[in-house]
């Protein structure tokens, strides 16, 4: 034992909890994670947690980064075992040198530990045993104790997490006290039997400034209720119900009407995916701004109504809080892998416009713009989050809004035009962006009116197969997909620190490992510019990176490929160019991942390594 | 159906309804539905229904899903808004337009296919959830538009065209109605509009979900000899629980029905239904009652028709979420926007402490 060679680290490690879900060890974790960024550190926190409701292991790992880097970083340098399921497991995980915090009431053959850690007990369930008599509190302030433990096992200011506990349990000081109790019950235990602090400590810091902290379907809730959404229609589907969870929250406190308590939104569960993206239409075909949140199996069940919101020309907004896929796949893990899904999803000739937020502030801003894009470009469109963005509190700018911005509700003509006599013809190419003029039903007596179908139409919505009709109605819907480019968030170039011949193209999630990806690269004298594409159609600042590059690495988190798919069909690029670099068991990607793979593949193209002098650089250019 | 359209002109003494429309005001593109269709014939009391009611054509939006039924909202009410969906979900469709402005007066219309097949299960939510609407479906037991399929309404051991037994048993969205919770509730024939229109008329004034399932014969698929849903067959089973007369609040006339056979209902907008009874111990205000008599009917080979039922206290989904007055689809910026003082407070309860 005493030839460990230990981790030492301030702000810079990764601590995991092993829990078993249902034990209410999630509110106490996330407690934890706040009292860290209290003090002022940045910290990712990761919920790793199972299909279910009761009994199977959950994991809270929370990545802390005085560097900032948000991203997972793989590893754990302090595991809080608490899950004798999957204690094995957990051992086996904690890196070399790490420390393993548990319940030491029972005690355990020391062949059920490692060497090569440092083995820290809290005596939990028997201290509770102690202190409580109700079966429920035994088990709750375990969790709270595990936390006053860490506090002074990492050296942390117990006040923080004393207001933090307070804060919580405002108005209901009898909890404030029980919490406030065990938590010292922990922190005193760990200060008496324990040498504190160990090699790991949280120093106070102002490394979060005035940054935020709150998960991407919240804010994609919040955006909606900003975006001016009035209906909501859904279905429960892990990861996405906490969107209409959160809107409908905002709304309560944002949208009643302050004198009769109506409220001016509503918001329907409906019996399936098929019923809430019809009654989504059904809102926006007749002038709301409506929209769904789904993931996966609900993207599949809307196929046919997608169709026709496409063609008959309705702007809907859909949140897919992506999940691993194929059929039921990983409920609860993260993935990219429903680009191609929602990028021509139904039948027949069908493309949508995409969204890619990387993180909550994205999700609110873009949540807010998709409605304006819906009705500029009356079609349906898609904010492509995922389980790690959606639901993860992370860091992220403040959400900022401009009272003088007005909502875009598009070429709606109203009664005053229609009297007037201006020419309507619902699909009718007036203005030469294909995109044509609609009216919202119960408008005009006598003018205006038409009937909306999925069957195809002249140009003054009238039923033909005419073959010429059906042409002029294709093209002008093409025309508008390129008028779409232009409106769309643009993407994000990084250029590296010097000339690179290879690029990088990522999106969404993927964005703060690629980030320390980069500077990773870069200390091995691999420099790569980098493109972040925040939607679909792509610009052609796209493609044109792509061509100005020798190769372009195409880094998502699914199997096929799907964005690199969408490149090659869309900007015709020659797949050789496209580079993949494919990370899919359902975790978050890391940037160790990705400096990995694309390392390896420019060692193996024998790309010339700029003049950084590091040992790696010397390996690499040999 | 006819190619021939119609001369727009019209004479100077053509009836017109209080608000100055004539009954051309109401009607549609023309059918292109086979010749004797009844679903032409829904068509036509739609039209009467909408004309006798003094309703702004623009105040109505039509909904449809897919079928020979389904079409049939193209060729009335020209001056509305229309919107024929996909097969089997027009309720969701329908639901999300009566959301998004609560002063429209939406009219779904559906098929047997269309709503006891495929789209069952949406009819089944859009009557519990309380929608306000008036949902017709043109019952013919069979696929139109396919050639001839049975449908899940088409009655066990009736004989298709071909001559096929349907082994199947039917679902009576009747029934299923009465049972969901839809609050104005009736059967009809197409070819009967004297019921008809009045049954319309009341189901359009009614507040929540209504429902009337129109027995409307496929002339060209099922108006054969064995098939249960012919002209011939329905005449002959068809046992009317009640005539009903629509009456607006202005019109104060019902001398010409003798006392003690009236049923008076008051709506919610204070308009009247008259039943005049046929059947003597006939409640249309028993929900049970009401599914009582129509199994009761069914087991002897009748078919009820008439309002079975209705509740004229009913509620709507708008009430159940307490929804503005305003439609949704009319609030400004202004009052859906919180602004960037409520965001900048946002910002600050999410920031460190």
């Amino acid at each position: 034992m005493s030839a460990i060679k230990t981790i030492r680290a301030s702000n810079d490690f990764v601590i995991k909890f092993a829990n078993v879900n249902g034990s209410g060890s999630a509110s106490a974790n996330e407690l934890f994670a706040r009292a860290i960024m209290n003090m002022g550190v940045p910290v990712a926190p990761r919920n790793i947690f199972p299909s279910n409701i009761q009994g199977m292991p959950t994991w809270y790992e929370m990545r802390v980064s005085a560097a900032g880097w948000l991203g997972r970083r793989g590893g754990c340098d302090l595991m809080v075992a608490m899950n004798p399921q999957t204690w094995d497991r957990d051992i086996a995980e904690l890196s070399s040198g790490g420390y393993l915090v548990y319940d030491s009431t029972k005690t355990l053959p020391r062949s059920r530990f490692r060497e090569d850690i440092t083995v820290l007990g809290v005596p939990l369930t028997e201290i509770c045993n102690r202190e409580y008599t109700d079966p429920r509190q035994r088990q709750l302030f375990k969790n709270i104790m595990y936390v006053g433990a860490l506090t002074a096992l990492l050296d942390m200011d117990l006040t923080v997490v004393d207001k933090l506990i307070a804060d919580q349990y405002r108005g209901k000081d009898k909890l404030i006290d029980a919490n406030v109790n065990a938590l010292k019950l922990g922190y005193e235990y760990a200060k008496a039997s324990h040498s504190c602090p160990i090699g790991l400590r949280i120093e106070r810091c102002d490394g979060v400034g005035d940054r935020i902290f709150i998960n991407g379907n919240d804010a994609c809730g919040l955006g909606a209720v900003y975006g001016g959404a009035t209906v909501a229609a859904w279905y429960p589907i892990t990861p996405s119900t906490s969107v209409i969870e959160a809107f409908s929250g905002y709304c309560r406190k944002f949208r009643t009407d302050p004198d009769n308590g109506k409220a001016r939104y509503a918001v329907v569960q409906a019996e399936d995916e098929l019923a809430s993206i019809g009654m989504v239409i059904g809102a926006a075909w007749n002038g709301a701004r409506a929209f769904t949140a789904t993931s996966g199996p609900g993207i599949s069940l809307m196929q046919e109504f997608f169709g026709l919101a496409y063609f008959a020309e309705v702007p809907v907004v859909v949140f897919n809080v992506q999940r691993g896929g194929p059929s039921t796949g990983m409920p609860t893990r993260t993935q990219q892998s429903d680009l191609i899904a929602c990028a021509y999803a139904s039948h027949g000739d069908t493309r949508h416009v995409l969204l890619f937020p990387q993180d909550p502030y994205e999700c609110f801003t873009f949540g807010a713009q998709a409605f304006d894009l819906a009705d500029r470009l009356q079609t349906p469109v898609f904010v492509l989050l995922d389980l790690d963005i959606g639901m993860n509190d992370r860091l992220c700018q403040p959400f900022d809004w401009d009272d003088q911005r007005r909502y875009d509700r598009g070429k709606v003509m109203s009664a005053e035009e229609l009297e007037a006599g201006k020419n309507f013809g619902r699909y009718l190419d007036v203005d030469g962006d294909g995109i044509a003029w609609r009216t919202i039903p119960g408008t005009h007596p006598s003018k205006g009116a038409f009937f909306s179908r999925g069957t195809t139409r002249n140009a003054y919505a009238k039923y033909s197969e005419a073959g010429t009709d059906y042409i002029y109605n294709m093209e002008r819907l093409r025309r508008k997909f390129e008028t779409a480019k232009k409106l769309l968030p643009a993407p994000v170039l990084q250029r590296a620190a010097q000339p690179a011949r290879y690029g990088a193209i990522y999106y969404g999630s993927t964005s703060p490992a690629m980030a320390e990806a980069s500077v990773l690269l870069a200390l091995q004298g691999f420099h790569v510019d980098t493109l972040r594409v925040r939607s679909f159609p792509f610009a052609d600042e796209v493609i044109d990176f792509i061509y100005a590059h020798d190769g372009v690495f195409v880094v998502e988190q699914n199997e096929s490929g799907q964005l690199r798919m969408l490149l090659i069909n869309e900007g015709e690029v020659d797949p050789k160019r496209l580079l993949r670099v494919l990370h899919y068991d359902g975790t978050p990607i890391t940037a160790s991942f990705i400096s990995g793979k694309i390392a390896e593949a420019l060692a193996l193209r024998k790309v010339k390594v700029a003049s950084l002098t590091t040992p790696t650089r010397k390996k690499v250019a040999s | 159906m006819t190619y021939l359209a119609k001369p727009r002109l019209l004479r100077p003494d053509t009836p017109r309804n209080t608000l100055g429309y004539t009954r051309r005001d109401y009607e549609g593109a023309i059918s292109t539905l086979c010749a004797g269709c009844g679903h032409d014939s829904i068509s036509a009391a739609v039209v009467q229904a909408c004309y006798d009611l003094d309703i702004e054509p623009h105040r109505v939006a039509k909904l449809s899903g897919i079928g020979c039924s389904s079409k049939t909202p193209d060729y009335f009410l020209g001056n509305s808004h229309g919107f024929n969906t996909t097969h089997g979900r027009m309720p969701s469709v329908l639901t999300g337009a009566a959301l998004a402005n609560r002063d429209l007066i939406y009219l779904g219309v559906s098929g047997d296919g269309d709503s006891a097949s495929i789209g069952i299960g949406q009819f089944a939510h859009a009557m519990r959830r309380g929608v306000n609407m008036t949902y017709l479906v043109e019952n013919n037991g069979v696929y139109g538009l396919t050639k001839g399929q049975f449908s899940a309404t088409a009655d066990k051991g009736s004989k298709s065209k071909r001559g096929v037994v349907n082994n199947e048993t039917p679902i009576d969205l009747v029934a299923l109605a009465l049972q969901l919770g839809a609050s104005y509730v009736a059967r009809s024939f197409s070819g009967d509009k004297e019921q008809l229109i009045p049954l319309i008329k009341g189901a359009l004034r009614h507040l929540g979900p209504s429902f009337i399932d129109v027995i409307s014969p496929c002339v060209t698929f099922n108006n054969h000899a064995g098939s249960t849903k012919s002209y011939d067959y329905v005449r002959e089973h068809n046992d009317a629980v009640n005539r009903l007369d629509f009456i607006l609040p202005r019109d104060r006339i019902n001398a010409s029905y003798p006392p003690g056979s009236l049923r008076r209902i008051v709506q919610h907008d204070g308009s009247i239904l008259h039943l005049r009874k046929l059947d003597s111990d006939y409640d249309p205000s028993d929900r049970i009652g009401a599914m009582n008599h129509l199994q009761e009917r069914h087991a002897l080979g009748e078919i009820v028709t008439g309002l079975l039922y209705v509740d004229s206290s009913a509620e709507d989904l708008h009430r159940h979420l307490n929804t503005v007055e305003k439609p949704l689809n009319q609030l400004g910026d202004a009052y859906l926007c919180p602004g960037s003082k409520v965001l900048e407070a946002l910002n600050a309860s999410l920031r460190r402490s």
